[in-house]
Parts: structure tokens; C-alpha cells; sequence
């Protein structure tokens, strides 16, 4: 376990930012409540800094997460979000898409937004940028990107793609043996 | 022509409805023994129920008719007038069915004329179906209820006979004396019973090369509680009490499938009638039951989303206030968005009574030493409300993923999960504030989840499990911190029922650790624990530890004790004024 260096943090925050923007100083700036992020074998723990420093009795062969673990570092150095980082994401999520209960099942098993499953959708999206998936009940349920910005997923057909999946809840039972170490 | 004749009156019997007509009705109704026959014969040699439906009321309909057109058409027919008749049957197929719709008495006259023309075909027909189909199972059925009813008619007139006759070889044979016991249950005399109950020595060598008849030790196992119940009034002279109890152990052992060792060690934990019960609780599962995760719900807004996906479900008991039943679901329990958006997790009823007697208060450090899947480090996060901070230990590598899996899942932030050997605990880390062991054991409690233990354990397991858990035990003490100003509280747990795992163990930390004493555990049932057993005099103290077993509170077996972990400093005052 060890504090994170210049560069992963530079790109922890960077991926962090597309789906947060601005609010990631929320999660860095918690004076009552200090938090800080943790590598250990290469993933990226947000954790309490009084639960941090019991951990460092534990060794670290042993150690085998901390906190909430909110993703990890591929081989080729890139930083890949895990649905565990979903909390903290939708807590302060900038853009958000609700999807209506007939489509929930169908996204939880994996697959993209369609037109006709978009309950609500936050008013000013662009292409492309990270945006967090919701019920209509407010439970955060996986997050994506855009395949479309909100004007032009309004002119779309309802079997269109309007965002990308990249994570969802049902990952705990179908990625169980590989999410987690 | 033989072979495709059955084929449709096979097809003709499927499409005929169910409902007689009037007529056929009566005629059944005038000769209802020999329909009736006809009728359980029929439905013994079918096996799909519409077809068998179909083929009894067909065969009642015909029989009647068949008596009444016997007379005329007893001559033999040609192949010709077979199929022509077989055409027709498709055809008041259909009459039959318009009867059911109400139409007029004349058509229904018609059709009973066409009947009468070609009863005996038909009958033939049917006759000749039944030995087409001699390879469908449902026909050995049928032999076999004729041979048992041919079996039961011998029996009942030769009964007497051979009672006269074999009365000295009934005792002998136990398949005989036991079949009859059934019968004469009722009526039979005490003291003849009571005789019959244990076998002779002959029964006991002879039958070692087969295979038990479990049916034999149901009955044994009844006839031993009854002379059990008093022992002076029933029990034959001449045999001991523990002769009746090695053979009712032998009985259950048998009938319930377990191994003689571990059903002998189950059996002394309760009384005889007790024992049966809970042997009994072990066949049948236990409710499934959810906790509310208190830190993303409530479990009103909970059972509320749950009902709305058609979940029957109503609260545990009044012990918990986050506990769920659930009785039926259409879709399944384990992967509904809520239970993947972490509002709750599937746990035994049983697995929230540690953690309820650990009452952990927030900003205490927290550690439970085996940890995995997690449903009760969870639990303890819950409670305190993610403050403070709670160490997750598992000694299985591979476990410990589905721990982190859950941890993540209900968001528990203040957790830390490691992969030690308990044993090294106060190594790593100590000082806590209070420390859970629920500490791997032989699982007698939960024999019903796992019915592989009936027959997995074994004399050396109940020497090395307790060796395992008093180590672990006094490392659990060891870990905490005496001078903790909310906390100082160990919980020892099994899901065991065995003394071995329980009290001996509990027992042993009292005897090695001057510092701690069990204290109420806070739970609201449950049986205290054994002071004594078997000779074995335990701390008076162990009556504050609590036993649950799935027969009284239809959880699953499961022991709790709580000890508290006293200041050094003020112990030796203590100790002085109350000596």
C-alpha cells in the first residue's frame, strides 16, 4: 500500500473528471472527514485516513483491499473505473440518465442504453462524455458514456443507442471471480 | 391393421372429453363395482393424466354399454368392419363433444345406437391397445398393483393360519413383526409390544450383508420413545436402557442417513423425544431470510420495492428490526436490482444474533477474525454506520473475494479486509475494541443446508475443530483491548451444537484467561448453555451463553457467548474484596 505518484494520480483524476467534472474536489477536500487514495497491487483504494493508517500494521502480501476499491491500473498504464466506484460517481455525478423500469433488467445484463428505455436524461450532454446511469427510483445502476448529446438523442429512433455501457450492478454476480483480485 | 387400430383409439381416447354423457352416467351408476374396477385398472396403466382420464371414462362408458349389446354381437368380426368401426369412433368423437355443448336428446340417442353397434370392437380394440403398449411402464404398474392386491388378498385369508402355524417364526423375521406391528398398532397390548421392540440377537447379525430397510427403523424408532418415555413400566426385563438407546441410535443413524458416530453425539445433547425433533429440523430447509442494509435503506422502503416485484415476504420476529422472510418470489431473490444496488443481502436469521450480542457502537475498531462471505462484517459496518473502523479477516484467500464482493456491494467504506491466519492476530494488530469469532466448526447446526456433514464427520474432526477454536479463542481475547472505554467485549459463535465446539471451548478460555468473564449476551431467546454434561462439570457462568436449535426457534443451530475482557488494574481490587 503506498500513496499514489504524480502521474497516477494525474490519471486517476483525469477519468474521474469525465464523469464528476468539477466535483472531484469533493471528494479530495473533506476537512471534517480526511480521506486519501491508496495503490495497492494496482488497484486504487478511496479510504478514510484513520482506517488507512490501521492498515499499515497489515502486510501487504496480505492486505487484500481497503475501503472501497474505485478501480485499477492496466498494464499499459491506462486507469480502468470499477463498478465498486459507482457510490462516490453517482454521489456527485454531473450528467445523469434515467432509465425506466422495463429496460432495468436488459441494462443489468450488460447491455447499451436504447432510446426507448431513456426514462429522463440530463438536459445539456455532449457526445462522448461519461454520464452515470440511474432507475427511476434513483438507485445508480452502472455508468457509460454518450453515444449522442441529449438534442440529438431526442431526433433518435427508439431502438438507437444513446449511451455506451461500460459499467453495471450486475457486474457483482457476472464479473464476481475477476473484479475482485 | 392390428397396429395402427390402437393408434387410433389411443388418438380417439385423447380427444374425448372428460364428462360422460347422461345416458352412460346412469349405466355407470347402475354397475359401479364393476366400472369402478374397470376405472382403477385403467388408471393405473396410464400414465399422462389427460390420457388417462380420457381412456376411464372411455373404458366406463364402453364396459356399460359392453353389457348391455353383449348378447347380440358376440360373433367374430372382419378386418374390414374393425376399421370402418374405427372411422366411425373418430366420429361420435365429435358427437361427444357436441353432447357437451348441450346438443338435443335425438343425437344423443343416434350416438348411443352407433355405440351399441360396435361396443365389442371397441372393447376388443381397447383390449388389444393395452397389448401394443405392453413396454409403457404404466402396464408394470399395473401387474404390480395386481400382484400386490393378489398379495394382500392371500394375506388376508391366510392370515390367521399363519399366524397358528408360523406363530414362534414371527419373532425371527423383523419384515414380518414389523408390518404387523403397523397394523395392530393400535390395539396391541403393552407388554406384546414392548417385547417386540429390540431385535434378537439373529436379527442384529443376520441382516449385515443387506442393506437396512429404513421403513423397519421409522417404526423401531417410535416403539423405543414410547418405552423410553418410561423406561420402569414399558422396558422388557432383562434388557438395559442403553440397549434400547445404541438401537435407537442405530435407527436413526439409518433412517436419517447419518454416520453412527455423529448421530450417537447429536442424540446426547437432548432428550430422546427432543433428538427426534431435531433430527426431524435437520430434513426440512430453513426459511430464506434477507437483512436490510441500514445504510443505503429501510427495510420499510425495502419490503416495499421487493413487494412491488412480487415478493412475499413479512419481518423475521421482533428481535430484529432488519430482518427479512421471504416465502415465494417470481424472480429470483439473489438478483434483483435492489440486491445488486447493495439494499440487502441474503443471511441466515441466525448469522444476525453474533453481531446483535457483539453490539458494536460507532468509532470502535472493530475485528472479525473470520470473516468470509461477509454477511456479518457487514452487519457490524451497518450498525455502526460506517464510523470507526472494522478489520475483516479471512485465513482463505479464495473466500475472501466473495467478502470483498459483499463489502463493496453495501457499501461499507470503514473496512479492511486480510488474509491471515487468525491464529496471528494480536501480532498484526491489536487493541480493538471488540473482536467476533464466529469460528469454523463441524456445521451440526446447519446440517440441513449442508447435508454432506451427516456423513463427512468424524471422531478425529471433534478433537482437532475444538483444538482449532480454543486457539483462536484465546487470540480473539487476546486482541482486545481491556482499557477500551466503550468496548472490551469478545463474541465467541459456532454453527454447531456440539458441547466439544461450545461449552469445552468457552470453558477452556475461562480456565486460561483470568482477565475475561462471559457476560449476558443481550439476546432476547435461546437456551442457556450446559453447565454440565456427561460428567463434565463446566464454569456456572456458561448458563449466560445462549443455544439455538433449528426444532424451537426454526433458525439455524447456532451457540453464542459473549465475554468482557476486564481492566487489569481495577481486577486485582476486585478480586481481593470479593475473596
Amino acid at each position: 500500500m503506498r500513496p499514489l505518484t504524480e502521474d497516477e494520480t494525474k490519471t486517476v483524476f483525469e477519468k474521474l473528471a469525465n464523469y464528476i467534472g468539477r466535483n472531484i474536489t469533493h471528494l479530495i477536500n473533506r476537512p471534517d472527514d480526511p480521506h486519501c487514495f491508496r495503490l495497492q497491487k494496482d488497484r486504487v483504494y478511496y479510504v478514510r485516513e484513520s482506517v488507512m493508517r490501521f492498515a499499515t500494521s497489515v502486510g501487504r502480501p496480505e492486505l487484500m483491499s481497503l475501503g472501497i476499491c474505485l478501480g485499477k491500473f492496466t498494464k499499459t498504464g491506462k486507469f480502468r473505473l470499477h463498478i465498486t466506484s459507482l457510490e462516490f460517481l453517482a454521489q456527485y455525478a454531473r450528467y445523469k440518465i434515467w432509465i425506466k423500469p422495463n429496460g432495468e433488467m436488459s441494462y443489468l445484463y450488460g447491455n447499451n442504453v436504447l432510446k426507448a428505455h431513456v426514462g429522463k436524461m440530463s438536459d445539456d450532454i455532449p457526445e462522448h462524455s461519461g454520464v452515470i446511469v440511474f432507475a427511476m427510483n434513483d438507485i445508480p445502476m452502472g455508468f457509460g458514456v454518450t453515444a449522442k448529446s441529449t438534442a440529438d438523442a431526442r431526433r433518435l429512433a427508439p431502438t438507437g443507442i444513446v449511451a455506451f455501457r461500460q459499467s453495471d450492478i450486475g457486474e457483482y454476480l457476472r464479473e464476481e471471480d475477476t473484479l475482485f483480485t | 391393421m392390428v397396429r395402427s387400430k390402437p393408434k387410433v383409439g389411443r388418438k380417439a381416447r385423447m380427444k374425448q372429453g372428460p364428462v360422460p354423457s347422461l345416458d352412460e352416467f346412469y349405466q355407470g351408476i347402475l354397475d359401479p363395482r364393476k366400472t369402478a374396477q374397470q376405472k382403477n385398472n385403467e388408471s393405473e396403466s396410464r400414465k399422462r393424466k389427460r390420457e388417462d382420464r380420457g381412456a376411464s371414462v372411455k373404458s366406463k362408458r364402453e364396459k356399460a354399454v359392453f353389457e348391455k349389446a353383449k348378447s347380440d354381437l358376440f360373433e367374430e368380426e372382419n378386418v374390414e368392419e374393425e376399421q370402418m368401426v374405427a372411422g366411425e369412433d373418430d366420429f361420435y368423437e365429435f358427437g361427444d363433444e357436441e353432447e357437451q355443448f348441450g346438443i338435443d336428446e335425438e343425437e344423443v340417442e343416434d350416438d348411443n345406437e352407433n355405440e351399441s353397434d360396435e361396443v365389442y370392437d371397441s372393447e376388443d380394440e381397447n383390449e388389444r391397445g393395452r397389448a401394443m403398449f405392453s413396454d409403457d411402464e404404466g402396464d408394470e404398474d399395473l401387474l404390480e398393483a395386481a400382484n400386490q392386491q393378489g398379495l394382500a388378498n392371500v394375506f388376508k385369508g391366510d392370515s390367521e393360519d399363519e399366524d397358528q402355524a408360523e406363530g414362534e417364526d414371527e419373532f425371527v423375521n423383523s419384515d414380518d413383526d414389523f408390518e404387523q406391528g403397523d397394523e395392530e398398532d393400535v390395539e396391541i397390548n403393552v407388554d406384546s409390544r414392548v417385547t417386540n421392540v429390540l431385535p434378537s440377537g439373529q436379527e442384529i447379525e443376520a441382516p449385515s450383508n443387506v442393506p437396512p430397510d429404513i421403513h423397519i427403523s421409522r417404526t423401531r424408532i417410535q416403539e423405543i420413545l414410547n418405552v423410553l418415555d418410561d423406561f420402569n413400566k414399558y422396558g422388557e426385563a432383562g434388557r438395559s436402557r442403553s440397549d434400547y438407546v445404541a438401537q435407537l441410535i442405530a435407527d436413526i443413524a439409518n433412517y436419517y442417513g447419518y454416520t453412527e458416530f455423529l448421530a450417537g453425539k447429536l442424540f446426547e445433547l437432548f432428550s430422546p423425544r427432543e433428538a427426534i425433533e431435531f433430527f426431524e429440523a435437520n430434513e426440512v430447509p430453513r426459511p430464506i431470510t434477507i437483512r436490510t442494509n441500514t445504510l443505503k435503506t429501510r427495510r420499510r422502503n425495502l419490503a416495499q420495492a421487493l413487494v412491488n416485484r412480487s415478493v412475499n415476504l413479512k419481518p423475521i420476529g421482533n428481535w430484529t428490526k432488519v430482518g427479512l422472510q421471504i416465502f415465494d418470489s417470481q424472480v429470483p431473490i439473489g438478483a434483483t436490482p435492489e440486491y445488486l444496488a447493495g439494499h440487502y443481502i441474503i443471511q441466515a436469521a441466525s448469522s444476525f444474533l453474533p453481531v446483535i450480542a457483539l453490539a458494536p457502537q460507532e468509532n470502535e475498531r472493530v475485528l472479525d477474525m473470520a470473516a468470509a462471505p461477509g454477511g456479518k462484517t457487514t452487519y457490524i459496518s451497518a450498525l455502526m454506520k460506517n464510523t470507526g473502523c472494522v478489520f475483516a479477516n479471512d485465513a482463505s484467500k479464495a473466500r475472501t473475494k466473495s467478502l470483498i464482493a459483499n463489502i463493496h456491494r453495501l457499501g461499507c467504506t470503514n473496512t479492511v479486509v486480510c488474509n491471515y491466519d487468525a491464529k496471528q492476530f494480536p501480532h498484526v494488530i491489536g487493541g480493538f475494541d471488540r473482536v467476533l469469532l464466529d469460528a469454523p466448526c463441524s456445521g451440526t447446526g446447519v446440517i440441513a443446508k449442508d447435508p454432506s456433514v451427516k456423513t463427512s464427520r468424524n471422531e478425529k474432526d471433534f478433537i482437532d475443530l475444538p483444538f482449532l477454536q480454543k486457539q483462536l479463542l484465546l487470540a480473539a481475547i487476546d486482541s482486545v483491548d481491556a482499557n477500551s472505554k466503550t468496548g472490551g467485549y469478545i463474541v465467541y459463535s459456532t454453527c454447531s451444537v456440539t458441547v466439544d465446539e461450545n461449552e469445552a471451548v468457552v470453558d477452556y478460555a475461562l480456565r486460561k484467561r483470568s482477565d475475561v468473564k462471559l457476560v449476558q449476551t443481550g439476546l432476547e431467546f435461546g437456551v442457556p448453555g450446559f453447565t454440565s454434561f456427561r460428567g463434565k462439570e463446566f464454569n456456572q457462568k456458561l448458563s449466560l451463553t445462549r443455544r439455538y436449535y433449528p426444532h424451537t426457534y426454526n433458525v439455524d443451530g447456532f451457540f453464542v457467548a459473549k465475554f468482557k475482557k476486564m481492566k487489569v488494574a481495577e481486577q486485582k481490587p476486585n478480586g481481593t474484596s470479593k475473596a
